[in-house]
């Protein structure tokens, strides 16, 4: 499998003029986990009383300087090297001012023109089984603004200070996703990578990851033009969609407005370069007024701080201790027997994939695969729990798939052995042993159910030697007898030579 | 480059200060004054020198990742124009 | 009792000759008597008077700092805990900041007193203290034969007037292009700007963040060698605090200045300088040389381009710092407004002066888009060789001896029709802070019209004990004792 982005089918909006296609950029806001701010040592925790968890130094009080938190520092550079990006020892931070209520300072202290993390890549993974790179054009830190709330009262606005300050990581695409379902892939994709890596909690409720999705449309062609030679005249002017909080909005986000767009440009009109707004009630797209007037930011490099200088041999140390990320698991997988899809399911999550690992330990990587889809996760979902929420160890379902694999259980036992498991617990080897679970493969007692199925039916005897498809019925009936617990394989070999049935019955 | 009415209105605009329309053109006037005094800096050809980023050799401070401030909310509103609670209270912002 | 100085006052309260509550009492009454002058926008007479019995029981006990019972004026840049901090400006309104600036905290902890905040340009923009919102400060000085009341210098005029007049004795200034040097050298007083990164910022109220330094405004160099001391610190708070141990200046004046490579800049010789400035400039360096110094001529080739630099660079950098004064979060706020954007361009117009609104506006035309590269990108690479030059002669020479101000105090009113004009007067010290460099003013002699003339001691970063000494050679060599006239307490 070679992934390159261009190879991939771009999605197709038929028009009343012809074939356009999306060409997507996205700009993901993540937040740095950390215990304290950028640059202040309030705290990040969620859900404070108002302002409580605000400095002088957030709250832009007079005289007040920043100082940078050392663990910010190291989780952009842990997710610079997880994205296989360029890291720069030596970045900048810039002001970049403008007025809102919830900016105290008048600016907010970001990376302008050298960001601590440069060029990098993500492979995302499609429903298909392929993979498409995506570009990375840079990470930089900066710091989250705070929150107004205008629905307290009718003619003002509240503002909580509590989030601002704290360090965001500001990850920004190349223009290279090429449909809604690669858009969301590539959220979900960059959502696993920080995961595992430990750098943002990922939690899109509570707004640590929010996105803002860059969409434009083009003629067929012209993003290969654009491939080509660089060139961004190749495609349509961009609208950005701000503050995306979920992989489903934003593939419905970016169906909504490449259709507006093509709409736009079908009836004669331009499209503005703007910033919308996602109505996830409606589904719809809406330009953000407020946000209209013309930018003029005036970054310049923040005098109350000086270059952010790295030493190389942190970067490395920072490097060795990099955990296993999704695509090399996954490639780990796919080589244990995997399907490229089933493997990029469950390398999503972190703990997914390690409860995988230690479910497959010894035993055939499909069957363990096929058994967490279907008899774990089937569960957990229905029931919208996480694998966290499994009251069954990854070693009691290990025992369980083993007992399978080696003829102690049937198939059949084994789910209602893990049903038992799960609501009473208890050790599956033990709970097997005492209720006497484990299959028949004695062919004396498979004979005698037989007869004492035959026994009772004979009228159903008379049928099945005429419809020998019928055989199914007597073998169910021989399962109920033994409990479930005789060998399907081994009583219908048995039934048919006692019934004299040809062997395609 | 000679500032004019229009640019002292938009300057005004970005920096947030409300200037009385009989004032623009005395300002761009006096900023005219300051900015064709500073055109002296164009003789100077500095095309291989770098900007200056710090004055000093010192390498940037760096903190440990620890809460030791904030929890400082009633403080805050001491100095505050308007409050509710410990909200900070401005007119409405329409987004 | 208000004539001592630091060191003389140290003195006499280890030797239990004064207390510290009767220095204190004394300098109080002298603050009150003074109102006139405007010096002083806050009196804090009973912190004062706490602040010395805490002293004077420390002092009986044989304990006690190196600043212990000694009273002291605070430019009101300052942030004081529980006391009102306003920077000259409306905007702040009645701030009563929640914290202490760390170099007010060292000073305290040195056992200093505070007799209040001392009156100064609005944000520290000026160089006559014309600006401030509380009204003009006048220099106690005047000419001969003259009623005319004159300016004290800006920023820190206030502090300037204060240490001249006797109302403390010493006082915190900061200085971002000239505003501890200029001030002190118009009023006959001691004002030494540190090397960039010596003292903290934190808890000072920003103007120009890449320049802005806090330092000592004193009665005499000795005395300037003992504040710096306890004002300097190792800051962790402040990201651009050096972490250079803090020597102990007053030990380092002695030793005299024989074999010490003194610098003459052509460059600072200006077409249209009264003579009296090159006469005492002249002298000033015969001073050294007869104390044995090696007197040169060098070069500092950017310097005329160091004042529009300035006036790019810190006005850009205000604009930024300036922006948090939005009537959201403390200061003023406009009233019956409906909208957040009037909100913001009322209160900041009503709340910023002139001079302030000047330089936001200059500040956020140099940065906005299309003329970032013109002016700030360019000013800032001036910067780099305006430092250069330094460097440069560094390698050949200890210090550098130039005239602190074109010319003495001027009448109130005079330059303030002219922003260009109004600049030029810190034309001899402005580089200094663009180089972050530490430099010294040190009174030198009168114009003929009585008026005190300084000069001026440019050091190596981090070397202001080599120009204390220096200072300490020519105050001794002018032999400067005058006192201005007390005309205040009849006013």
């Amino acid at each position: 499998m070679s992934p390159t982005s261009s190879s991939t089918a771009a999605q197709i909006i038929k028009g009343q003029t012809g074939d356009w296609e999306i060409v997507i950029g996205m700009e993901v806001h993540a937040q740095v986990s950390s215990n304290s701010k950028l640059f202040s040592g309030a705290s990040t925790e969620f859900g404070a009383e108002p302002n409580n968890q605000v400095s002088f130094v957030d709250a832009g009080m007079p005289g007040m300087l920043p100082v940078i938190n050392e663990k910010c520092v190291e989780q952009a550079v842990r997710t610079g090297l997880g994205l296989k990006a360029k890291i720069n020892l030596r970045s900048i931070f810039d002001r970049k001012n403008y007025f809102y209520p919830d900016l105290p300072q008048g600016y907010q202290i970001s990376q302008f023109q050298n960001p601590i993390v440069g060029e990098g890549e993500v492979f995302i993974d499609l429903k298909d089984g392929s993979s498409v790179l995506v570009g990375i054009e840079r990470l930089h830190l900066e710091q989250d603004a705070g929150k107004s709330l205008h629905d307290q009262s009718p003619d003002n606005s509240y503002v909580d200070l509590n989030r601002s300050g704290i360090a965001l990581m500001e990850i920004v695409t190349k223009p290279h996703m090429r449909s809604s379902e690669e858009a969301a892939a590539f959220l979900r994709k960059l959502r696993a990578i920080v995961r595992y890596l430990g750098t943002c909690d990922g939690n899109m409720d509570e707004g640590s990851m929010r996105a803002d999705v860059n969409v434009s449309v083009c003629k067929v062609g012209g993003y290969d033009k654009f491939r080509a030679d660089g060139s961004f005249k190749h495609l349509g002017t961009r609208c950005e969609i701000k503050n995306v909080n979920s992989m489903r909005f934003v593939a419905q986000a970016v169906e909504y407005e490449a259709r507006r767009q093509v709409e736009i440009i079908e009836g004669g009109g331009t499209i503005k370069q703007e910033t919308r707004l996602f109505d996830s009630k409606l589904n719809e797209t809406r330009s953000m007024r407020s946000k209209e007037e013309a930018h003029d930011y005036r970054y310049f490099p923040d005098p109350d701080l000086l270059p952010l200088e790295l030493d190389a041999a942190w970067v490395e140390t920072i490097k060795k201790s990099l955990p296993e990320l999704p695509d090399e698991k996954r490639a780990r997988f796919v080589a244990f027997g995997l399907t490229p899809y089933d493997a990029s399911v469950l390398v999503a999550e972190r703990e997914l994939a390690d409860y995988y690992e230690a479910l497959a330990k010894g035993v055939d990587a499909k069957a363990a695969a096929n058994w967490l889809n279907n008899e774990i996760l089937g569960r957990l979902n229905r029931d919208s729990l996480t694998i966290a929420d499994v009251p069954v160890s990854a070693a009691a379902n290990n025992a369980i798939v083993t007992m399978v694999a080696d003829g102690t259980i049937s198939g059949k036992i084994a789910k209602d052995l893990l049903y038992i498991v799960w609501t009473e617990g208890g050790d599956p080897r033990q709970v097997v042993e005492a209720r006497g679970l484990r299959q028949v493969t004695d062919t004396g007692a498979i004979d005698a159910a037989i007869e004492a199925v035959i026994a009772a039916n004979p009228d159903k005897v008379e049928e099945v030697k005429a419809k020998p498809k019928l055989a199914a019925w007597f073998v169910g009936q021989v399962m109920k007898q033994t409990g479930g617990k005789a060998n399907p394989g081994a009583v219908n070999a048995a039934l048919k030579k006692r019934l004299n049935l040809p062997d395609e019955g | 480059m000679s500032v004019d009415k229009d640019t002292v209105r938009r300057i005004a605009g970005l920096a947030r200060l409300a200037v009385p329309a009989e004032k623009l053109e005395p300002l761009a006037g006096e900023l005219n004054g300051i900015f064709n005094w500073v055109e002296m800096l164009n003789e100077v050809n500095v095309a291989d020198v770098p900007a200056m980023t710090s004055v000093v050799a010192q390498k940037l401070k760096w903190r440990a990742d620890v809460v030791n401030d904030g929890g400082v909310a009633e403080e805050l509103m001491k100095n505050a124009p308007e409050h509710e609670s410990t909200f900070f209270v401005v007119p409405k912002v329409v987004e | 009792m208000t004539d001592f100085t630091l060191a003389s006052a140290r003195d006499a309260l280890k030797a239990k000759k004064i207390s510290s509550l009767e220095l204190t009492t004394a300098l109080v009454k002298a603050v009150e008597e003074a109102r006139p002058l405007n010096a002083y926008v806050t009196e804090t007479p009973e912190k004062a008077l706490e602040m010395a019995r805490a002293s004077d029981t420390r002092l009986a006990k044989g304990e006690g700092g190196a600043l212990e019972g000694l009273p002291l004026a605070i430019k009101d840049l300052f942030c004081t805990k529980g006391v009102r901090t306003t920077a000259g400006s409306n905007i702040l309104g009645n701030y009563v900041p929640p914290y202490e600036s760390t170099v007010t905290q060292n000073l305290w902890d040195a056992g200093a007193v505070m007799l209040g905040k001392t009156n100064m340009d609005e944000f520290a923009m000026g160089s006559s203290n014309e600006t401030s919102a509380h009204g003009p400060v006048f220099n106690p000085w005047m000419a001969k034969n003259s009623n005319s009341k004159l300016v004290p210098g800006g920023s820190s005029g206030g502090s300037s007037a204060a240490v001249a007049a006797n109302l403390c004795l010493a006082a915190t200034g900061t200085d971002t292009g000239g505003s501890i040097r200029q001030p002190a050298a118009v009023t006959g007083t001691v004002g030494l700007k540190p090397t960039y990164g010596r003292c903290s910022r934190w808890g000072i109220v920003a103007f120009a963040s890449s320049l802005d330094q806090a330092g000592p405004m004193t009665k005499t160099v000795r005395d300037a060698a003992i504040l710096l001391k306890s004002m300097a610190s190792i800051d962790p708070k402040d990201s651009t605090s050096v972490d250079i141990p803090v020597p102990d200046y007053e030990k380092l004046l002695e030793g005299g200045i024989k074999g010490l490579k003194v610098g003459i800049p052509k460059e600072y010789r200006m077409d249209g300088a009264p003579p009296e400035i090159a006469a005492l400039w002249d002298k000033g360096a015969e001073w050294l040389k007869a104390q044995g110094a090696e007197i040169m001529e060098i070069s500092l080739p950017h310097t005329k381009y160091a004042l529009p630099t300035y006036y790019i660079v810190a006005p850009a950098e205000a604009s930024s710092n300036l922006a948090r004064y939005d009537g959201v979060r403390f200061g003023h706020r406009a009233k019956g407004v409906r909208d957040i954007t009037s909100l913001y361009e009322k209160s900041r117009a009503e709340g910023f002066g002139l001079e302030v609104q000047r330089r936001i506006l200059i500040g956020t035309y140099v940065l906005s888009a299309g003329y970032y590269d013109a002016y700030y990108a360019r000013a800032q690479k001036l910067r780099t060789l305006i430092a250069r030059d330094f460097t440069e002669v560094y390698k050949k020479c200890d210090v550098i001896l130039t005239p602190a101000t074109p010319g003495p105090a001027f009448a109130v009113g005079d330059k303030s029709d002219d922003p260009v004009a109004m600049y030029l007067n810190d034309v001899f010290t402005v580089t200094v802070n663009l180089a972050g460099l530490p430099g010294l003013a040190v009174p030198a002699g009168l114009t003929a019209n009585g008026l005190p003339l300084g000069l001026q001691l440019i050091g190596k970063a981090f070397d202001e004990a080599t120009i204390l000494r220096a200072g300490l050679a020519i105050e001794q060599a002018a032999a400067f004792n005058h006192k201005p006239a007390n005309w205040w307490r009849a006013a």
